[in-house]
């Protein structure tokens, strides 16, 4: 009974203001409570699930710490003369800031190519029934299946003639290639969350079909875009095969090459490389958990409605 | 709601169509539908510059036998052009029939590396999923917690993975000190294969845990009343009224986590990158090594590899989509 009283007088706190909370209070209680041992077992299991998920990241920036160049080798001893010694050699001494500069450029060309091309595409899929339009909806799952080694050769040939290895332009075309369907694939997701009857209203207000997207599913599509956006960015940002293979002078490495130069066969400085991960985790990290749920909202859709 | 917004009218009209000739039919085709086309083209101009073009080159090269000593390439001011020949489907013969000893190896283990990540990631998201989808103290802490490992980088995961897998690692610290013994994670070839698994694992459970997460908070909470009122045991309203729930959601998920592992690039080469065993690489990583990893490249049988594992994962999607669609069919949903 006790139980109960403490559910109740708990709920609006841990559900926060408005009408809702009496209301999942009562449906808690109609469920069935959860028991003391319940509730240990609940919290014990997530706690330690949560314990191995962190841990890791955890374990890097804590390396980060120590430092010497063996201090990894002995983490105990780190916790006696943690420094932020390796940040200010990251930051001052190595080619940190050419390599972010050159992410953020790729990344950013990746971005802006991506949403422009792939939101009029996706809403083309998603409004209109064309010849070729569950073809192209086929197309873009597809593309999602290429593995790296499919294009690596031709694309890693095609560039070569280009003159294009090594330069920003090569590694944003390559990147659009992933980065142009999947965001086509998640922006149609989001349009069909859209009422057509809007774009309907539009219509009869004699928008074209160009100003009925422009004017009105645009501005209501922004968070759509803006997880379009954010995903292909940190697609670019986190991508190993292709820039490793294209990026050839070190003034060009993007991040995810550069760290890789901190340990090499010949090369151990964990210490750095653990610094280095740190700067460039914590981003990336701040921006996927502001988009994480609209980007899993708008891939499923796109899935279960293709 | 797949309401075309201009195309309605297209069914009541084509009975009059076929009087017109193909050219007047064009036309009207042009008229309705050009600007859906016109909003396609550019992705489509698009993906035929980098993906489909590329593709067929890289199909051409397969049937060749490019490496990096006579494909055409530039020094300098001096030009020299290809001398690689064609071999018809020679490499493919090769590399299907066996003959070079590494193909069907790296089949099955990639094949078995997809099943158990993929089982293992979707159960372990599921579970959590259902924990964290109750009323509980501190839900969001656990889920801001619980989706790091898909909000970080990989390619700063793996170096933390590494680190701690080493041999004198704190995994192996810890397990000797529990006197488990001290596998070699990272040089062992079945361990590499337990580990690769495991840090999968670790890699790819936030995103099903969201995703499935979601998918819960979809299902109308009338269901679940209207099972309660019948009496339905908390496992009855799981099965019966979560998991169909869920479908739509599954289907599309273990689709794109199979494509996604199936692919996985980053754990495997990051993890053990130099100095791997054989065994560890899946498909993809080794098609990688034959390209990236030695002297002289071999265009042509990266190429063939590549094309082949585009292949499988197409059969797949294709044999997936029809399954769903015949048990849909049958079950009605």
């Amino acid at each position: 009974m006790s139980s109960v009283a403490d559910r109740v007088t708990a709920g609006p706190g841990a559900a926060g203001p408005g009408g809702r909370p009496t209301a999942k209070a009562a449906r808690t209680r109609g469920r069935g409570q959860r028991g003391p041992l319940a509730s240990l077992g609940l919290h014990g299991g997530l706690a330690l699930t949560a314990i191995v998920a962190v841990f890791p990241i955890l374990w890097i920036a804590y390396i980060s710490l120590g430092p010497g160049v063996d201090d990894f080798l002995h983490p105990g001893g780190i916790a006696h003369k943690a420094s932020l010694s390796n940040y200010s050699y990251v930051l001052f001494h190595t080619d940190f800031f050419t390599w972010f500069a050159n992410s953020m450029i790729v990344g950013a060309g990746t971005m802006f190519f991506g949403v422009l091309l792939a939101a009029t595409a996706g809403y083309a899929v998603s409004r209109m029934r064309f010849p070729g339009h569950r073809q192209l909806m086929w197309t873009f799952l597809v593309t999602q299946m290429f593995p790296v080694s499919v294009l690596l050769v031709p694309l890693y040939n095609i560039m070569s003639q280009l003159d294009l290895l090594d330069s920003y332009q090569g590694l944003i075309i390559i990147y659009c290639s992933t980065a142009v369907p999947f965001c086509a694939f998640m922006m149609k997701g989001y349009f069909d969350t859209i009422p057509v009857e809007i774009d309907e209203a539009g219509r009869i207000d004699g928008l074209s079909p160009f100003g009925v997207f422009w004017r009105l599913i645009v501005p209501l599509a922004r968070p759509g875009l803006a997880v379009a956006a954010f995903y292909s960015f940190l697609t670019a940002w986190g991508e190993v095969a292709y820039a490793s293979v294209f990026m050839l002078s070190s003034d060009k490495y993007t991040l995810s090459v550069g760290i890789q130069t901190f340990v090499s066969q010949y090369n151990q400085q964990w210490n750095l490389m653990a610094a280095m991960a740190v700067l460039v985790a914590i981003p990336a990290a701040l921006v996927f958990y502001l988009v994480q749920k609209h980007l899993v909202t708008g891939l499923t859709s796109g899935g279960t409605k293709g | 709601m797949t309401v075309a917004v201009e195309g309605g009218a297209v069914e009541k009209r084509l009975p009059r169509a076929p009087r017109r000739g193909p050219v007047a039919r064009m036309k009207q085709s042009y008229d309705r539908y050009w600007y859906a086309w016109a909003m396609a083209a550019p992705v489509v101009l698009v993906l035929g510059l980098v993906v489909l073009y590329p593709l067929g080159r890289g199909i051409y090269l397969s049937l060749t036998n490019a490496t990096s000593l006579n494909v055409g390439r530039t020094i300098g001011v001096n030009h020299i052009p290809n001398s690689y020949s064609w071999v018809g489907l020679h490499n493919y013969e090769q590399i299907l029939s066996g003959a070079d000893h590494e193909f069907w190896p790296h089949v099955w283990w990639t094949l078995v590396w997809t099943v158990a990540c993929v089982a293992l990631t979707y159960s372990l998201g599921l579970g959590l999923a259902l924990l964290i989808n109750r009323q509980l103290r501190g839900r969001t802490f656990y889920r801001v917690l619980l989706v790091l490992p898909w909000a970080v980088p990989t390619f700063v995961t793996m170096f933390s993975w590494r680190l701690l897998l080493a041999d004198n690692g704190l995994v192996n610290s810890a397990l000797s000190g529990l006197g488990l013994g001290a596998p070699g994670w990272l040089s062992d070839p079945t361990w590499q294969r337990v580990a690769a698994i495991g840090v999968n694992t670790w890699v790819g459970f936030p995103f099903m845990m969201v995703s499935l997460l979601g998918g819960m908070q979809a299902i109308p909470s009338e269901l679940y009343e209207a099972a309660e009122m019948d009496g339905a045991t908390p496992w009855q309203r799981f099965r019966y009224v979560t998991l169909p729930g869920l479908r739509p959601v599954s289907n599309t998920v273990i689709l794109l986590s199979v494509i996604w592992t199936f692919n996985q690039f980053n754990v495997i080469d990051l993890m053990f990158g130099y100095g791997s065993s054989d065994s560890v690489q899946i498909l993809v990583t080794y098609a990688y090594q034959l390209f990236f990893n030695q002297q002289p490249q071999d265009y042509a049988n990266s190429a063939a590899y590549g094309v082949i594992i585009l292949s499988m994962l197409i059969v797949f999607a294709s044999v997936y989509r029809r399954w769903l669609k015949r048990n849909e069919q049958q079950v009605g949903i």
